[in-house]
């Protein structure tokens, strides 16, 4: 692995201003989807980018609000590259987005993908309001293609749940 | 260079033959946005219309580069139905939502079957896909699933439909396992699996569900329909006719 240049520091560090445009609390990094970023000599700035669902419409607002970002910073040319293989897990959101997504009232993944259990029986999903672990599925789907739709029965609230995939 | 552009123009015929599936079953459960029995399943049903609109623009979009000539709408909106290669069962009406779960519920399997598969494809284009849209699908599947057993074991009125449901969709799933001329060649040059190779494997999902869901499996019926060579019921005409209305009508118009 090369060592990331300034340049490619300097991306990095300006694309933790590009919010996902469902969950604005989160920036692109923390989601976990910026996979590379290369200063390329004919190609200008490459950043490579893994949609979270294949047909996330969020997906191109992302890409659209990196190449903005960057170029308002002076980055006349860049290119964003769509990396579908490994594809993106929520293993990847970072710690730091685990906190704010529960701050922000989502339950974020109970489990890694990893486990063989995950998808033949329920995980345990706090409430992230009031942390109890009693809570029932109410919908597999919620508002975006990343979430599940949850029920607090101790506080009673319904909640969104970031779904382990 | 002859072999060359053969194999790619079998690739790009087989891209639009599964991807054209998954844009035909997309188009299918938009239909049910703002009419599902629940916001749930609303939510749920637009939800798995998205997966898989994501999965027919990726392959779309590649069968486009391989034409060397167009984009994944000139694809979608612009060709008459003939030169569709879907599935003939995605192509059938919602009915009710009894109906429009069996369907969803054997596609899945389905699949489930293919996506495994090919994630060996010996094109790194459509290994990758699969290795994302699995992921997906297991979720579809487990969605379309839980409401095949509530549904079955459920009321006798509910379960009367979703019998009468799988008796009349039963006889379209033939042709998931029926090589069409191209799947034979993407077998043959390792893009794709072998579709008959793919039919135990579904079966034994399939019937897994049934039983939990009190459902008798129908009798196979031994006629394939052609949708995935191009010949179609009159159902494909009317879907593309609303799919395709603006585009046709405004060549090029945008949001």
């Amino acid at each position: 692995m090369v060592a990331a240049s300034p340049v490619e520091r300097e991306v990095w560090r300006l694309l933790a201003d590009v919010p996902d445009p469902e969950i604005p609390i989160l920036n692109v990094i923390e989601l976990g989807v910026v996979r590379y970023v290369r200063d390329e000599q004919e190609r200008g700035i490459a950043v490579g980018v893994s949609p979270t669902y294949t047909g996330c419409p969020a997906t191109e607002v992302i890409q659209a609000s990196i190449k903005a970002r960057l170029q308002n910073a002076g980055f006349s040319t860049v290119h964003v590259d769509t990396v579908l293989a490994p594809p993106w897990t929520s293993d990847w959101l970072t710690e730091s987005a685990r906190e704010k997504l529960r701050e922000y009232g989502i339950a974020p993944p109970a489990e890694s993908v990893d486990s063989p259990r995950r998808l033949w029986s329920e995980p345990t999903v706090s409430c992230p309001r009031c942390s109890s672990k009693q809570t029932e599925r109410v919908s597999e789907f919620a508002s975006t293609p990343c979430k599940a739709l949850y029920r607090c029965t101790s506080c009673l609230e319904p909640f969104e749940y970031f779904k382990c995939i | 260079m002859e072999a060359t552009s053969a194999a790619s123009d079998v690739l790009r015929r087989y891209a639009l033959t599964i991807g054209d599936t998954s844009l035909i079953l997309a188009q299918r459960l938009g239909e049910w946005i703002g009419h599902a029995p629940a916001l749930e399943e609303d939510l749920a049903l637009a939800n798995i219309a998205l997966d898989l609109l994501g999965q027919a623009r990726y392959l779309l979009s590649h069968a486009a580069q391989l034409q060397g000539g167009g984009t994944e709408d000139d694809l979608a909106f612009l060709r008459d139905p003939q030169d569709f290669l879907n599935l003939s069962l995605v192509e059938q009406p919602n009915g009710d939502f009894g109906e429009t779960i069996v369907r969803q519920f054997l596609i899945d399997a389905w699949q489930l079957e293919l996506f495994e598969r090919l994630q060996q494809s010996s094109e790194p284009k459509l290994a990758e896909l699969a290795a994302k849209a699995i992921k997906e699908t297991r979720y579809h599947f487990r969605f379309s699933s839980g409401w095949m057993v509530r549904l079955g074991d459920g009321t006798e009125e509910s379960h009367r439909r979703v019998q009468t449901a799988l008796d009349a969709l039963w006889r379209f799933t033939h042709e998931m396992f029926v090589a069409s001329p191209v799947e034979q060649e993407a077998a043959a040059l390792g893009i794709g699996p072998d579709p008959a190779s793919l039919a135990a494997g579904w079966a034994s999902r399939v019937e897994e569900v049934l039983q939990e869901a009190t459902l008798k499996r129908p009798a196979d019926v031994a006629y394939s329909w052609h949708g995935k060579r191009g010949q179609h019921s009159e159902h494909l005409s009317r879907l593309l006719a609303e799919m395709q209305i603006m585009q046709r009508t405004y060549p090029g118009a945008q949001w």
